[in-house]
């Protein structure tokens, strides 16, 4: 059996589960933690990067994954991609197959089912190599060999994410090309395996704020079209009602609130999502007279978090005794709704 | 009784020698800054604002082609100078500048303190000790702790940076400070707490300044005036309410749809194509291979037409209204 | 490839790269025409030398290009056998005997006199050798005689060693007495038409005898020769491939194979990037030359082995630490998180996505590196350790220099040599200067 074959016999095994409602993606109780050496031989504790997260992904669902630097989305993300290894805990796709349990094969199946597109569309690309290689590296590296379905499946591709005639762009080099177009390639490389579920971090963020809805609108429209499960990572509060249906608010390496994205504006309740919603502005003139409400301090250190609810010395609704002490549970706020803070127990 | 300008900028030009052509990063951009305003210059990735920030600090690189057009900064014409009295006279002292990420204003392998104490040294003539001093008020004022004076930059987070560099430009107490993207690369909380300083420190000082940013919503929370840039030119001049109400430039409008916001329900939109090169630019106006109000008269470059109620647009839609 | 053509265009804004190029491209053709027209065993056994190759070349003659420069001008080789049409050859019965008489008439207008006469006598005989006498007739009509002798089958007269003469000419050599003019001192040449009487006497009917007249020049082809009358044109010749291949291919090795080495020791990290970096901290302090000096005087001097044993030394080297740096850089970008999250495999990334952005950084430093192999080789050839068999522009030198030849005035012996390797080198680096400042920029803007 070539190696084609079993990706495609591996293919037709998940077409069989996805009917059984299983969510595409379990997060469960994952922790991603990092060594920390000193002088590179003693131990100096952990980076918490990811501290007990969970959550479910359908498939065709898109989720918005909302964080400040430092707040561990990314190596959520690198984990959900098969880069890092859970530490505790575990990322279950399909219902089936346990990240922590797959072998070096499985794996490497695995991670042709995820999509990724990366942040910075220039750095995505290999400089030296043009658009048709660039595309026809993950096939290749699947064991794609022929040369025909190779250049078919990137004339489909380039399609869908709109750069045509394809083959005015097929011989282009990245330095050729506008930021736009070269996240479309980058795209259409994270689409051209047929994943399942795509990761997408900050996929707009280096692009000109012009461009930045088309690729957006793009990526949702290929959620629609393939019924894909999409992780969109964002530290913009404003972009996110367009493109997901639920939201996760991300803080030192927990998740403390999971809204639907119509929830968000109005109904928000964890005191950090109230703080970003406030520093988030819309472009009005009267922004100029008036001083946004933004908690002091700095996201803490993931080596040493603070005890209990990690927010608490930036909180201004900081019930003492209680958030200092205990870490809180998910408490739910409304329907698939849910804080984890205490004022809402 | 009309306000004395601080700055008046009269066809500044800037163009550089590549190796493809010559590329004409700012070309002839007309404007004039109030004191004590605060004037926000938008525009996209190769539009030239970085460009002509450089230029209004004559931060020149070696391939210059084109360096041309008069800056007077109160009477002074600063283009008529040489590079000494420049940097005598102007540089840091009169303008200064916080750069893009401001890990590229500030020097790793120097302390903190020393280098925000610097400035005072070099152009005031104040003797270390005194400089260190003045620093650190200035720490206290932009809300850095004072024992960070020690510290190397890569002891600070990047919030804490940005407010640094932004105490490196104010030290001097100059009259104009150019801010390049300075929260482009940070946090949203973060971005807010040094909007809320600039806010704060504009309220305190009299200094002006030019905000250059690629970020609307951002700009919105500065701006006394907005200034559009396109292609190395610049399409419209308003005062902020005006513009973030209803923009006049085609440009402008369609950029202000293409902003996704939080507490609207419209849902944005975005602009085919792409800026035109700035090495061959098209002769006639620059935006009109992407603009929907296209018409025949859009062949030929338009003039700044003075719109009635104080605003200027380059636009042909705008001339009938500008010649009553 | 797109970035090549664009390359030559940028070579071409650098006037340095373009003479580097041009000589460069002199060279290889000069490499080439040396190995097409001497073929490398004709060319082993040329230098190999001795009397049957290069008996009729004068000893330590300069290049003939020296005369140009100089008001003396220095005589060439003049060889004559019977065959020439200005050799007459009579011969005569005398009895039951032959009597061959054989005229060698030639015009000597040299302003100097030349090395050394030697005439080389062929003969056929049973028993009985013939006899020769000989005179010799200047141009105001003197006539020497010179000794009378018996030849064998294959003999040899030399002038200098000739005792009639020495009694005959006083206060100089009996070549310069050959050739001077009578009475004058210090020695000068008259000049004007010469001739070399020889009578050989033959006592059988079936005997038969033969003469070369060689008179050595002091100049000789465009190198001029050596101690043991060797064309230097030979080794000039073949010292060019030898030196570009070796540099060549040096400094390709050493580069292309530090390049892997930082890839895999930078990609893999840990202890594999460990135990590179402690290898090549220790090979840094290790001595080259006196290393391959051992190895020549020790083991073999074979060229082959002595490069070998040159890449071997140079592998780790300081360039893996620069490659290494970049090379972490180069690890962080985005895309090669991409390669691994499509599931790309360890050997793919570092030979498809790290190694291809080093190139440009690569190509630089291979071509400047080329000269310090040339230079090696030839360092080891001065110091005697060259490939025994090989003419190469070292052992030139070496030669040269154990043979005295700055005190003997032979500078061209060693100044050419010296200026082709000199050429060499320069070619090499103002190219690869260039190519330094066309690719790096570029480095910077990725």
């Amino acid at each position: 059996m070539t190696a084609q074959d079993a990706v495609v016999q591996q293919e037709t095994l998940s077409g069989a589960d996805a009917l059984n409602n299983a969510p595409l993606l379990s997060i469960q109780n994952l922790r991603v933690w990092f060594e920390l050496r000193r002088f590179g031989f003693g131990h100096a504790g952990y980076v918490k990067a990811v501290d007990d997260v969970s959550f479910d992904l359908q498939q065709g669902e898109a989720v918005a994954v909302v964080g400040e630097s430092g707040c561990g989305k990314s190596s959520l993300m690198k984990t959900i991609l098969g880069l890092n290894r859970p530490t505790q805990g575990d990322v279950v796709f399909q219902g089936k197959y346990r990240i922590s349990q797959m072998d070096a094969k499985t794996l490497r199946w695995y991670r042709r089912q995820v999509g990724y597109v990366q942040q910075d569309p220039y750095g995505a690309l290999p400089p030296f190599m043009n658009v048709q290689r660039i595309l026809e590296e993950p096939m290749i590296v699947a064991g794609i060999s022929d040369r025909k379905e190779r250049l078919e499946r990137i004339h489909k591709v380039l399609t869908e994410v709109k750069m045509t005639p394809v083959e005015e762009f097929l011989p282009k080099f990245p330095h050729m090309i506008s930021g736009g177009q070269q996240q479309r390639v980058v795209i259409a490389r994270a689409m051209i395996l047929e994943p399942k579920l795509l990761v997408a971090d900050e996929p707009v963020s280096m692009l000109d704020a012009s461009v930045r809805v088309e690729i957006l609108k793009l990526l949702r429209g290929l959620q629609e079209s393939h019924n894909l499960g999409v992780i969109y990572i964002t530290h913009d509060l404003s972009t996110v009602r367009y493109f997901s249906e639920r939201i996760f608010v991300m803080y030192a390496g927990q998740i403390v609130e999971k809204s639907p994205v119509d929830d968000l504006l109005h109904e928000a309740k964890h005191p950090y999502t109230h703080a970003l919603l406030a520093a988030t502005s819309d472009p009005d003139a009267r922004n100029a007279e008036t001083f946004k409400e933004v908690p002091p301090g700095e996201p803490p250190s993931l080596v040493k978090p603070p005890t209990g609810c990690r927010f608490h010395p930036r909180c201004p609704h900081i019930i003492r005794g209680e958030c200092d002490v205990n870490v809180p549970p998910e408490f739910e706020v409304g329907p698939d709704h849910t804080a984890a803070c205490w004022l809402y127990k | 009784m009309p306000e004395k300008t601080l700055l008046r900028v009269e066809d500044l030009k800037l163009y550089f020698r590549a190796t493809r052509g010559v590329v004409q990063a700012v070309d002839g951009v007309n404007f004039t800054l109030n004191p004590n305003e605060a004037m926000v210059i938008i525009g996209e990735s190769g539009c030239g604002k970085s460009s002509m920030a450089k230029a209004l600090l004559r931060l020149l690189p070696r391939n210059v082609d084109t360096y041309s057009g008069k800056v007077y900064l109160n009477s002074t014409e600063l283009m008529s100078m040489s590079d000494e009295e420049y940097r005598q006279q102007i540089r840091w002292l009169k303008i200064s500048m916080v750069p893009q990420a401001a890990m590229n204003a500030l020097n790793p392998v120097l302390r903190v303190g020393d280098q925000v104490a610097e400035p005072m040294m070099v152009h005031h003539g104040v003797r270390k000790e005194e400089a260190l001093v003045q620093a650190a008020n200035m720490f206290q004022r932009v809300g850095v702790p004072v024992d960070f004076l020690t510290r190397y930059p890569f002891e600070l987070s990047g919030g804490m940076r940005q407010r640094a560099a932004i105490a490196m430009a104010l030290v001097t107490a100059p009259d104009l400070v150019i801010l390049d993207e300075p929260t482009s690369a940070l946090d949203v909380l973060t971005q807010a707490n040094i909007m809320n300083l600039l806010k704060r420190i504009k309220k305190e000082i009299a200094t002006s300044f030019i905000l250059i940013t690629h970020d609307i919503a951002t700009s919105s929370e500065l701006a006394d005036r907005v200034g559009v840039m396109y292609a190395g030119q610049m399409v419209e001049l308003s005062d902020a309410y005006r513009f973030f109400t209803a923009p006049l430039h085609p440009y402008s409008q369609k950029l202000m749809a293409s902003v996704p916001k939080l507490r609207s329900t419209v849902e944005p939109e975005f602009i085919t194509g792409q800026p035109p090169s700035l090495i061959k630019p098209p002769s006639g106006c620059r935006f009109a291979a992407r603009c929907p109000l296209r018409f025949e008269k859009c062949d030929q470059d338009p003039p700044m037409f003075q719109h009635p109620d104080g605003r200027q647009v380059k636009c042909w839609l705008y001339e009938k209204e500008a010649r009553s | 490839m797109n970035t090549l053509k664009n390359a030559f265009r940028d070579i071409a804004q650098y006037p340095s790269a373009v003479i580097g190029l041009v000589i460069i491209l002199l060279l290889v053709i000069f490499a080439v025409y040396a190995v097409v027209t001497i073929p490398y065993n004709e060319a082993i056994r040329l230098w190999r030398g001795g009397e049957a190759v290069w008996g009729d070349y004068p000893r330590n003659a300069a290049p003939v290009w020296t005369n140009w420069f100089s008001a003396k001008k220095l005589p060439e080789t003049i060889i004559m056998t019977t065959d020439d049409e200005q050799v007459k050859k009579e011969i005569q019965t005398v009895g039951s005997n032959q009597e061959v008489i054989m005229h060698y008439v030639f015009d000597y207008q040299y302003d100097d006199f030349p090395q050394e006469l030697i005439i080389f006598f062929t003969s056929q005989y049973d028993v009985k050798q013939p006899h020769i006498t000989m005179k010799w007739i200047t141009p105001d009509g003197r006539e020497l005689r010179m000794s009378q002798m018996s030849v064998r089958r294959s003999d040899q007269y030399r002038f200098e060693l000739d005792d009639r003469l020495r009694r005959r000419i006083k206060d100089m050599t009996i070549t310069q007495g050959l050739f001077a003019q009578p009475d004058v001192l210090p020695p000068t040449v008259l000049k004007g038409k010469y001739e070399l009487q020889i009578s050989a006497l033959l006592f059988e009917p079936n005997a038969e005898v033969d003469a070369k007249l060689v008179i050595y020049g002091k100049v000789h082809g465009l190198a001029g020769t050596d101690h043991i009358r060797r064309d230097l044109m030979v080794a000039m010749l073949w010292g060019a491939p030898i030196a570009l291949a070796f540099g060549i291919l040096a400094a390709l090795g050493t580069s292309v194979l530090s390049m892997i080495i930082a890839a895999v020791g930078s990609w893999f990290g840990g202890a594999v990037d460990e135990v590179i970096q402690r290898i090549t901290e220790v090979n840094l302090v290790l001595p080259v030359l006196p290393i391959l000096i051992m190895i020549g005087t020790l083991y073999s001097r074979s060229i082959w082995v002595i490069l070998g044993a040159v890449v071997a030394l140079s592998i780790f080297s300081s360039s893996i630490k620069t490659f290494r740096a970049i090379f972490l850089q180069i690890k962080e970008a985005p895309y090669i998180e991409a390669a691994r999250s499509y599931g790309a495999g360890n050997l793919r990334i570092i030979f498809n996505y790290l190694i291809p952005r080093l190139i440009p950084v690569l190509i630089p430093g291979f071509v400047i590196g080329i000269p310090s192999y040339v230079f090696l080789e030839a360092s080891l050839a001065v110091l005697g350790l060259g490939d025994p068999v090989l003419p190469t522009w070292g052992k030139v030198i070496n030669d040269a220099q154990a043979q005295g030849a700055l005190f003997n005035g032979h500078y061209y012996w060693v100044l050419q040599p010296a200026v082709l390797l000199m050429i060499t080198g320069l070619a090499f680096s103002m190219l690869g200067f260039a190519l330094d400042r066309i690719f790096n920029p570029r480095l910077r803007g990725v």
